[in-house]
């Protein structure tokens, strides 16, 4: 066998990051319209919420488990900022920490569940999901929960810190947080205990505990790491928005999930990195944006990219193959 | 022991008053959404106004067909008075629809109607109607020539369906140079709607108008044009919400249709309860709507029909 020039995880991310440039390109040819700055922008900005969601699945799924609790979880600590800012009228920094607080309890109630109760990752956070679905409507009475009366709430998505420094570069701040938690989950994966542990938890979990690896601490740790980022996904999306919406949230998790996959993540653990997620999340958002400008009837938008997302699990079973 | 006794006989009167409050389940669409929130407050108010009791549930989201059926049947096992029913199909329904009707159960039908004979009326918005409103006030608005869009909110609900054609077609037939170039899906998600909203602005530059068709669509756009700085685009919406009545009052909408949903929610009721004292109903009820606008925001009639 001849050597590859690169390992077979980062062949797997230059296989992806191919794809995405392809498809730029493809529709660049298509449309005049797409290749222009203010609708990259618009792209990184629509990848801000998936993007993030994404992220926190990454690392529950090369852990070996799953979460599907990411985009209920996303709106129930949305619900919650709006309650503590809104209702309640505390302070915005006291609302940012809710709801990651929010965000990291929930995901360590979940990673307890799966590692004390022994309740197999898909049922707990299905159950989470149902949950926290009914929670959000319950705490926010069934209504949208508005900031207007915290003016600052708006500028963590919506305002661009880098364009008033660079005019030349109106990058949202979501896009900017989008990067800051890649940043965070790929050195926390590459570079720390929690990370090593993670994957050990992934590809065998009966030899991390015979190597003494405290399993269920960890795992509740792995579960409440992805649920503090589902709660910064929470401030983003109910910053765009203005507004905590009880009613949104399910169906993100899918989308989520799609990203990590086609970045190359395995499903069943031990194999998969936040860069690979990040250019899965981007070729999701290039697919829907292109194919939008391009006035694709949705129900076709829809199927390819159904079609999308098998062909990228497929290339990657046939290029481990030749491993 | 008189005193025991008083106590028993009031507490006989009142289980005998409580068999005889007449009953009346309101099976909804959806529960989640303002709108059917403001449905279900009309409902409730007849309730008291008519001193009949009333129930209102719907499933989680517009395409849980099944789920409907399965509420719509426990319903009637509950054996009540009357039954109205908001369907998600427009024909699935008329199997448990016949039994309430052997049954002698009145069966009101509103904002949906049912394919069939059993409802003895439907209390609901003519969408096709108020959609095509929403394309002579969209065309005006626009001197009567252009390129314009639409988000949708369902592809394949009836709300969804008569909306999108109400407004396509009667643009074809009385303003023939408004020319609607595409229309999108965001399934009423705000942030979907942004995003759908935002590619559409991108791929047709001289989009003049944008028409969202219920709340979350309309203000999909509205933070797409603010977002793309395209404040000459024009935007009208329907249905109602904080957000879209602040987006009318700051210009950033330039109108939109409301139903009546208080008056669907009331109507239903009223409906059942004169079809139990035996009136002839109407075959449908119209519950109304109106376009509104900066003007005509604070007006007392339109004013109670919107909602936060």
């Amino acid at each position: 066998m001849t050597t590859l020039p690169f390992s077979p995880a980062a062949m797997q991310r230059l296989l992806a990051f191919a794809g995405l440039v392809a498809l730029v390109v493809v529709f660049s040819i298509a449309s005049d319209n797409f290749l222009q700055t203010d609708n990259l922008v618009s792209i990184l900005q629509a990848t801000a919420v998936n993007g993030v969601l994404a992220i926190a699945c990454t690392l529950v799924i090369v852990s070996g488990g799953i979460d599907l609790s990411v985009g209920c979880l996303m709106t129930f600590c949305a619900v919650v900022t709006g309650v503590v800012l809104t209702n309640w009228g505390m302070p915005l920094p006291l609302g940012i920490l809710a709801a990651i607080a929010t965000g990291a309890v929930c995901g360590g109630v979940s990673g307890w569940l799966v590692a004390q109760l022994r309740v197999p990752p898909f049922i707990a956070t299905l159950g989470m999901m149902m949950l926290l679905k009914g929670l959000a409507l319950v705490i926010s009475g069934s209504k949208p929960i508005y900031f207007l009366d915290t003016p600052g709430f708006e500028a963590i998505a919506q305002e661009s810190l880098l364009g008033a420094v660079l005019p030349a570069l109106p990058i949202p701040n979501s896009v900017l947080i989008l990067f800051a938690v890649a940043i965070f989950a790929s050195w926390l994966l590459s570079q720390t205990l929690f990370g090593r542990y993670a994957f050990a938890l992934g590809s065998n979990e009966e030899a991390a505990r015979l190597s003494g690896l405290q399993v269920k601490r960890w795992k509740v740790a792995v579960y409440a790491v992805g649920g503090a980022i589902c709660g910064i996904a929470g401030l983003l999306i109910a910053s765009r928005l203005n507004s905590a919406q009880p009613a949104l949230g399910q169906g993100y998790e899918l989308d989520a999930i799609a990203a990590v996959v086609i970045g190359g993540t395995s499903l069943v653990g031990g194999r998969g990195s936040v860069l690979g997620t990040l250019i899965g999340a981007f070729i999701m958002s290039v697919l829907a944006n292109g194919l939008r400008i391009l006035n694709v009837p949705q129900e076709w938008q829809t199927a390819l990219t159904g079609i999308i997302i098998v062909l990228a699990v497929y290339l990657d079973i046939l290029r481990r193959g030749k491993d | 022991m008189k005193r025991r006794l008083l106590l028993l006989t009031a507490l006989l009167a009142a289980t005998a008053q409580a068999q005889q409050t007449i009953y009346i389940p309101l099976i909804s669409k959806g529960f989640q959404h303002q709108f059917w929130q403001a449905v279900k407050a009309g409902a409730e108010q007849a309730g008291k106004d008519y001193k009949v009791r009333v129930t209102f549930e719907g499933p989680e989201s517009e395409a849980m067909v099944d789920k409907q059926i399965d509420m719509l049947a426990a319903a009637l096992a509950k054996k009540p008075q009357a039954i109205a029913i908001a369907a998600l199909d427009s024909k699935a329904t008329i199997p448990l629809l016949r039994k309430a009707q052997a049954a002698k159960i009145p069966v009101i039908a509103f904002d949906s109607g049912v394919d069939s004979d059993i409802p003895l009326t439907t209390a609901s918005t003519d969408n096709r109607a108020a959609a095509a409103l929403a394309a002579d006030k969209l065309a005006a608005l626009i001197g009567g020539e252009g390129e314009v869009a639409v988000v949708g909110h369902d592809q394949t609900s009836r709300t969804g369906i008569e909306r999108v054609e109400g407004f396509v077609n009667r643009l074809k037939a009385a303003h023939p140079k408004v020319r609607v170039v595409t229309v999108q899906y965001g399934g009423g998600d705000h942030l979907k709607s942004t995003e759908v909203a935002k590619s559409m602005l991108q791929g047709n530059p001289k989009l003049k108008a944008l028409f969202g068709t219920n709340e979350g669509s309309a203000i999909g756009i509205v933070n797409a044009v603010r977002e793309m700085k395209r404040s000459n685009v024009t935007v009208v919406g329907f249905d109602s919400g904080k957000q879209q009545k602040d987006a009318i009052a700051s210009g950033a909408m330039a109108g939109a249709i409301t139903q009546n949903p208080v008056g669907i929610g009331y109507r239903t009721v009223e409906a059942a309860v004169k079809a139990l004292k035996g009136e002839a109903l109407p075959k449908a009820i119209d519950t109304g709507y109106y376009w509104y606008d900066k003007t005509n925001l604070r007006d007392p009639k339109i004013a109670a029909v919107l909602y936060d």
